[in-house]
């Protein structure tokens, strides 16, 4: 599980592997906007709908697998799938929504999780029947490939392509919340549903609006992230940990608070690969627990009045 | 007589907001005390701060001479504290047979064995059972007392809510807005349930319902925006120019 | 009082053991003569079972939902396992250390574990699991890693029944810790504790404000119910001298979850059944295409979310209740 490392050059400043650990910082941090990328929407709607959606990583997963296929099948170069895919991960959400999610909003948490992990196990079943157990090659755009020399440190450019993306989806995000009609809806139906309601705006499109544009990035993650990630019809249960780790740390709701809990995530999960390997995602495991223990709602929790 | 019950200075506020502002109170041993005022006074919150749901910002809370301010909410009940819900918060699914026997249990669980209270069903345990019925039947609830709780009719339910209360043996009993939802006017058999309770008692009601208030109280505290306008019999908070202007809106001239 | 003195008051009713509940005891106990070649299944089954109780405590009677109860399943099953490779063969003590071991782990996770709302507490309790199971695959000197802890053997069960090929004293011997657990759960739930934790599910405020000491009930329930959880893992480790790794593993909580829901919450009886029945299903389909047995598992599971919610006992309750309405109305 956790990233594939890239490799860099050595390279000292007084005696200390400044490169190296430049590299496993940049790793990490290009390894967190992927865990954000995926994991936003999954925030936005446990924050807009206290829905608890454990399946979050089968749209990932769609994503995955739609760029994998037209990559293989069709030839199909990543710039191009890229939008596909976000538009499988959408479709696949709005469907989900239509059919199965919406009876649930009123649902506890225990239906919730169990209707989800069901979820899971189907498109698992579904994802090993079509495409096989094995894990799915991808090909990345020869302008993505290789390194690039910033400031004496060489980076993977793919990752520095993942970072770009990264910055690009949270200011498009935060500031389709905060300047657009549908944003400020959004923050509506977040901060006072019933009201949100009397006065017009229309929830449930706002749900499924929301839910979709989730869906479809996390397509789009799972699309960027198959070079990093791997991507295998086990990866939708093997990483809901750390996605819902990164939601309810960063505080559900919360787009800033996502970003910022997946990238100390990814940043602690690679340099702890790299300089304990022996430990593995034990201290991941830890530090969620501490995190919870000392912030119950998250560390951005959006204070909901009902 | 010294206070069962008081507060001293009792302060709350949320940020900006005062809720509670400087509130005195005192409750006498078989005080009937009612609390009144507007809608968003503080009434219920204040209610909350001295039963444990709410810490208040600053001021004491005081039971029988002893500061339990910082006491979890359910210790005091054990020390004889005990309230009603302006919304009924009742156990939709137990009777009210298992809802009042599960209060008497709690209450006497210092004295109750081990063995009794967690091996031995609920239907053993004889003595808390019958003391359950017996409640339920001052009240008139014995013919609902198996009867689900969320099946029971709503005055019936009001009813339970201060069976629960009851079941207790307060030394303090908090009634909040007991004929809520009861239209006024037939009131009667609430109040009847009211006159029934122990002399020694000391009650604080919160009500809207003037004519329940007048009949029921031996002293009124009227409360406006978290602090306390006026206290008096009665007679007083009636003629009292003030309180007519705080419900009523009109100046004295 | 005229009401009590009838001995068919419904509190009295519900705590009466009925027909149904001794046919099913003695139908399980039966089983060693009916079908002596399945023994080990069948003791796979009841110890589910017992898993699957421990869960009900935590989940049907106090609300607590969790992902990651195979901790203490796995904590249970790695103590017996670890004492009996070092020399402490005995069983039944065995069992006891087990139990005391989980159910401190149970108390010390307590802390994490009651703190926040249900989405903290999901979060908390896969994280306590996966860090276990981490903790146990990175200690493979001590645990044996991926492969599993060996060289577990078991001593005579009071020093006259040993351990079989066949079976034949694990099933005994897991029938009869299984039932005596089962009769204290069933004597706990109908107590006046029992109630008041009924009351915490139905009303958390209302119950504070008669008098019930919540977090402390709550705590109490947890640690029993890992006390639970770690004698199953304990008798798992004895009866196949063997810990497996996934003793631990996310699929081992998501399993136990499943079986519980099948069987239905808050019944007592209805892990049993649920166990029965996966286990059941599980070894005929598992074997002839994994695949499809998880397909097949995760349509059961929307399936019984969206329609059976009670589950199987729960429904068997329903329809009997709405049969004794019936013959009452006539």
């Amino acid at each position: 599980m956790g990233p594939r490392p890239s490799p860099g050059r050595q390279r000292t400043f007084r005696g200390h592997d400044v490169t190296t650990t430049l590299g496993v910082l940049f790793d990490g941090i290009a390894y967190g906007m992927l865990l954000f990328l995926i994991s936003v929407g999954l925030s936005v709607t446990m924050g807009l709908m206290r829905f608890i959606n454990l399946a979050h990583g089968v749209f990932a997963m769609t994503g995955g697998y739609m760029t994998a296929t037209l990559a293989s099948r069709y030839g199909l170069d990543l710039f191009v799938a890229l939008p596909i895919a976000f538009v499988s991960g959408a479709g696949l959400s709005l469907v989900l929504e239509a059919t199965l999610y919406r009876h649930f909003y009123r649902r506890g948490p225990l239906d919730q999780v169990l209707l989800t992990v069901g979820i899971i196990f189907v498109a698992t079943a579904i994802a090993i029947y079509v495409f096989g157990s094995q894990q799915q090659p991808i090909r990345i755009p020869e302008v993505l490939g290789g390194r690039l020399d910033v400031a004496g440190v060489e980076l993977s450019r793919y990752r520095l392509f993942l970072v770009v993306v990264g910055i690009v989806i949270t200011l498009a995000l935060v500031f389709g919340l905060e300047r657009t009609r549908f944003g400020a809806r959004i923050r509506a139906a977040v901060d006072q549903q019933t009201v949100a309601a009397a006065m017009g705006i229309r929830v449930d499109r706002v749900f499924q609006v929301t839910f979709a544009i989730g869906g479809g990035l996390a397509a789009v993650g799972g699309a960027l992230g198959v070079e990093v990630l791997g991507l295998d019809p086990n990866f939708a249960a093997r990483y809901l940990v750390y996605f819902l780790l990164v939601v309810v740390v960063g505080g559900p709701g919360s787009i800033v608070g996502t970003l910022i809990a997946a990238l100390l995530l990814g940043v602690a999960d690679v340099s702890g690969k790299y300089y304990v390997p022996g430990i593995g995602a034990f201290v991941i495991y830890l530090a969620m627990i501490v995190l919870l223990f000392l912030f119950p709602h998250g560390l951005f929790a959006k204070r909901r009045a009902r | 007589m010294t206070a069962i019950l008081e507060t001293r200075d009792l302060c709350m506020s949320f940020g900006a907001l005062a809720v509670t502002q400087n509130v005195n109170l005192a409750l006498e041993p078989g005080a009937r005390h009612a609390l009144i005022g507007p809608n968003g006074a503080g009434k219920t919150t204040l209610v909350n701060q001295l039963t444990g749901v709410l810490r208040p910002s600053s001021g004491a809370v005081l039971l029988d001479g002893e500061d339990i301010t910082r006491l979890a909410a359910d210790r005091r009940v054990q020390r004889g504290l005990a309230r009603t819900f302006q919304i009924n918060s009742l156990f939709p699914h137990l009777t009210p047979l298992e809802a009042v026997t599960a209060a008497i249990h709690e209450r006497e669980r210092a004295t109750t064995g081990v063995v009794m209270r967690c091996l031995r069903g609920v239907s053993r345990n004889r003595v808390q059972l019958d003391e359950g019925q017996a409640l339920l039947a001052t009240l008139g609830l014995e013919r609902d007392a198996d009867t689900p709780t969320h099946e029971l009719a709503y005055g019936r339910q009001r009813v339970l809510e201060i069976a629960l209360a009851l079941a207790a043996k307060p030394r303090v009993l908090l009634l909040d807005e007991p004929a809520a939802g009861i239209p006024e006017g037939e009131s009667d058999e609430l109040f009847a349930v009211l006159d029934t309770l122990p002399a020694d008692i000391a009650i604080l009601l919160i009500e809207h319902d003037m004519g329940l208030v007048f009949r029921f109280a031996t002293r009124i505290t009227v409360l406006v925006g978290g602090a306390e306008l006026v206290t008096g019999t009665p007679r007083d908070i009636a003629a009292d120019p003030r309180v007519r202007e705080v419900y009523l809106g009109q100046g004295v001239h | 009082m005229s009401l009590l003195k009838r001995s068919d008051h419904p509190l009295a009713r519900r705590e009466r053991w009925k027909l149904g509940e001794i046919v099913f005891w003695v139908a399980i106990a039966a089983v060693y003569f009916v079908f002596p070649k399945s023994l080990v299944l069948a003791s796979q089954i009841l110890i589910a079972g017992l898993f699957a109780l421990s869960l009900d405590l935590i989940l049907g009677y106090a609300g607590i939902v969790t992902l990651g109860h195979a901790a203490y399943f796995g904590v249970g099953a790695y103590a017996a396992g670890l004492l009996a490779k070092h020399g402490w063969t005995e069983p039944v003590s065995g069992l006891f250390i087990a139990a005391l071991a989980s159910a401190l782990v149970g108390w010390l996770s307590s802390f994490l574990v009651l703190r926040g709302g249900d989405l903290a507490r999901l979060m908390t309790t896969l994280g306590i699991a996966a860090l276990l199971y981490e903790l146990a695959n990175r200690a493979s000197p001590i645990t044996g890693g991926v492969d599993g802890l060996q060289g577990v053997e078991i001593a005579k069960v009071l020093g006259v029944f040993g351990f079989d090929l066949y079976g034949r004293t694990a099933f005994g011997y897991t029938l009869v810790v299984v039932f005596a657990l089962f009769v204290v759960a069933r004597a706990w739930v109908n107590s006046p504790y029992g109630l008041s934790l009924r009351a915490i599910r139905e009303n958390p405020v209302r119950a504070r404000a008669v008098g019930v000491p919540l977090h402390r009930r709550l705590v109490t329930v947890y640690i029993v119910s890992a006390a639970f959880a770690g004698v199953a893992g304990a008798l798992l480790t004895q009866t196949t001298q063997f810990v497996a790794l996934d003793v631990l593993s996310f699929q081992r909580s998501a399993n136990l979850l499943i079986m519980l829901i099948i069987g239905g919450t808050a019944t007592l009886y209805g892990g049993f059944v649920g166990a029965a029945i996966f286990m059941l299903v599980q070894n005929q389909l598992a074997s002839i295409n994994p695949t499809y047995w998880l397909f097949y598992l995760g349509l059961l599971l929307i399936v019984i979310t969206l329609f059976l919610r009670r589950g199987v006992v729960g429904g068997l309750l329903i329809a009997r209740e709405r049969w004794f309405l019936k013959r009452a109305a006539r």
